[in-house]
């Protein structure tokens, strides 16, 4: 017990900095700095959100230095930087004139840049699809490509509307977004449950919404087979190496509907776990499951 | 003794059909009782549950409640046979980096292991034992005759070092920190049947190992020199004891992860109600320890249901107020 004390705190610690990031504690308005007139000319984005975000407005050829979660686009500088352990020297290093970030947990870092003379810019997660356009304008503002940035955001209203209008039965059907082999999921508090909601799908997760302050809670299995969800979304893949076979394999699982119907999906779990100019692809990737789903139910 | 035993034996079958009937999905208990009947052959009795309930029962909870009466009672018999080794009351199966040792390899096996699930069990099991013995190495070659003191120490420098090496192989990859966390409070809950066949020979054997050397465990507390006087090896049976309990945690923790506080709390609140003679302590913890994990896991799934609580937060939160409580209200025995 005495052995396991520290690591354990240590390890609440980063978790609830994590879990601080992803649900985004902060108000998600993306206006923590002011931003002066200058156009930034050597910018090193510590999100992988606002790296996904920059390239899909033209200002890719800004990036000097992305993070080592940035994975898309490929040709993203990638480095070894931590988002969510930045080291200040490690980014000076890259000679930034701003700085985007994604966290509250990078405080620390944010004031050291600052007080280095470097702009700072923090867009921590959005909880609404707004918010979410909300951030690309602002980085469309700050790199003077508002008119890209504007086309970006209008590309994705008008794709998600398509998506939405191709799946107008999910009304009715429940689904059960899976972020790891252990049961951890999330509800529809959180910005990809708003997704789901759109869709009118119901939340296996939202019985467990006041269990996880963040929205993510991790749900008993039990309630998971009991609940009888129609589509399975596993945002564990990659990380994890889940597939439809695994989950038909799971003990008991393979009673669920989702299972027995062909409702099991996977997605991009960097997709998911994003609030990017991608999010149009997971919703894409829903409407044909819902469709899907239906299809089989209507024999 | 045997009014204890007694005791101890009724309440792991309570605690075993309780596991069985309680969770967040109601399935009442006379229905589980008429389903098992059902399944009987050649007797044509009972009724069938529902086939989401009887995959709740049998799927999910079955196997959930076996592995935890096998770790909590494994984990208790191990925290007795460290404290009687050591002769410390704060002795427990993480003495000697076991824990420190899983968790590496845990670590090693999520950040590098590519998702592939076999391997998370076998890194943890290497890790503790490869832990553990490095620390009785390095203890017993500086320690020669002085006892368990350079023991002790030896483990808290592996544990502390491999505790650094893991939190750096967790900082470089950051992505995989909730899995490596809900690892270490852990989790009896993706415990499938197969997880139970691996760990059951090892903890089978490590038990009936430290079982077997009860008596001479008494002998070793009068002191090493009186031990020696009376015929005993003491090195001996403190390298065969040590060894079959690291073993034991070590399957244990390989597929639940750091369950904490079992192998303190147990081992000592036997102590206090039926004595401290480890012919009673260590049967007694076996016992108890399954019960108490396995009432723990009715805790953790069912208080915040229907989200989960990792195992290890209940096991403390539940185990130290009470063992305050015994504490209190029991006479204190040395170890």
């Amino acid at each position: 017990m005495r052995s396991i004390g520290p690591r354990a705190l240590a390890l609440l610690t980063l978790a609830v900095a994590i879990a601080a990031l992803a649900a985004g504690c902060g108000n998600g308005d993306a206006t923590s700095f002011s931003i002066s007139a200058q156009t930034p000319r050597r910018i090193v984005s510590l999100s992988p959100t606002a790296t996904e975000d920059l390239f899909a407005i033209g200002a890719g050829d800004l990036v000097v230095a992305v993070d080592d979660q940035s994975s898309f686009p490929p040709q993203a500088p990638r480095t070894d930087l931590s988002g969510f352990q930045p080291n200040v020297e490690a980014i000076v290093s890259h000679r930034p004139d701003l700085v985007v970030m994604a966290g509250e947990g990078t405080r620390a870092a944010a004031r050291g840049l600052q007080e280095l003379g470097v702009r700072v810019l923090v867009q921590p997660a959005a909880r609404t699809l707004s918010q979410a356009y909300a951030q690309i304008r602002q980085l469309g503002g700050i790199t003077t490509h508002s008119t890209a940035a504007e086309r970006v955001v209008a590309r994705m209203r008008a794709r998600i509307a398509r998506a939405l209008r191709a799946a107008p039965l999910g009304r009715g059907l429940s689904f059960y977004h899976e972020l790891g082999p252990d049961y951890f999921s999330a509800d529809s508090n959180t910005f990809i449950g708003r997704i789901y909601a759109l869709f009118g799908l119901a939340n296996v997760a939202d019985a467990a919404a006041g269990a996880a302050g963040t929205g993510y809670p991790q749900l008993s299995a039990e309630h998971i087979l009991a609940a009888d969800p129609d589509l399975i979304v596993l945002a564990d893949a990659g990380c994890c190496g889940q597939s439809a076979a695994t989950v038909r394999h799971r003990p008991g699982w393979a009673g669920v509907a989702a299972v027995r119907r062909g409702g099991v999906v996977v997605v991009d779990e960097d997709v998911a776990s994003r609030w990017g100019p991608r999010i149009p692809l997971f919703a894409e990737e829903i409407a044909s499951a819902i469709r899907r789903v239906e299809g089989v139910r209507r024999g | 003794m045997s009014r204890w035993l007694l005791t101890a034996c009724i309440l792991l079958v309570a605690s075993l059909l309780a596991g069985l009937a309680v969770g967040p999905v109601h399935v009442s208990a006379l229905g589980i009782v008429e389903d098992a009947l059902s399944h009987l052959p050649f007797l044509d009795a009972g009724t069938r549950l529902p086939r989401v309930e009887e995959a709740i029962v049998w799927d999910l909870r079955a196997p959930r409640v076996l592995l935890g009466a096998l770790v909590g009672g494994m984990l208790a018999l191990s925290g007795g046979a460290y404290q009687a080794v050591f002769r410390n009351p704060l002795a427990d199966p993480y003495l000697l980096g076991a824990a420190a040792g899983a968790g590496l390899g845990a670590t090693l096996a999520i950040a590098y292991g590519h998702g592939d699930d076999g391997l998370r069990p076998l890194a943890a099991f290497a890790g503790a034992a490869v832990a553990a013995a490095a620390a009785y190495l390095l203890g017993a070659t500086a320690g020669v005759g002085r006892g368990t003191t350079t023991l002790l120490l030896a483990g808290v420098a592996i544990a502390s070092f491999l505790t650094a090496a893991q939190t750096f192989v967790l900082q470089r990859n950051s992505d995989t920190v909730r899995e490596v966390y809900s690892w270490i409070l852990g989790q009896l809950d993706t415990a499938g049947s197969g997880d139970i066949l691996l760990v059951a020979p090892y903890i089978a054997v490590s038990a009936a190992v430290i079982l077997a050397h009860r008596r001479l465990l008494d002998v070793l507390r009068i002191g090493d020199e009186e031990a020696s006087s009376l015929g005993v090896d003491v090195g001996r049976v403190r390298l065969i004891v040590l060894a079959a309990a690291t073993v034991g945690t070590a399957a244990a923790i390989s597929v639940c992860g750091l369950i904490g506080f079992v192998g303190i709390v147990v081992p000592h609140t036997v102590r206090l109600l039926a004595g401290a003679s480890y012919r009673v302590v260590l049967p007694l913890s076996l016992l108890f320890g399954a019960s108490f994990l396995v009432l723990a896991d009715i805790v953790s799934r069912t208080v915040v249901s229907p989200a989960e609580l990792p195992i290890g937060v209940v096991t403390a939160a539940v185990g130290a107020p009470f063992f305050a409580f015994v504490l209190r209200s029991g006479r204190w025995v040395g170890v």
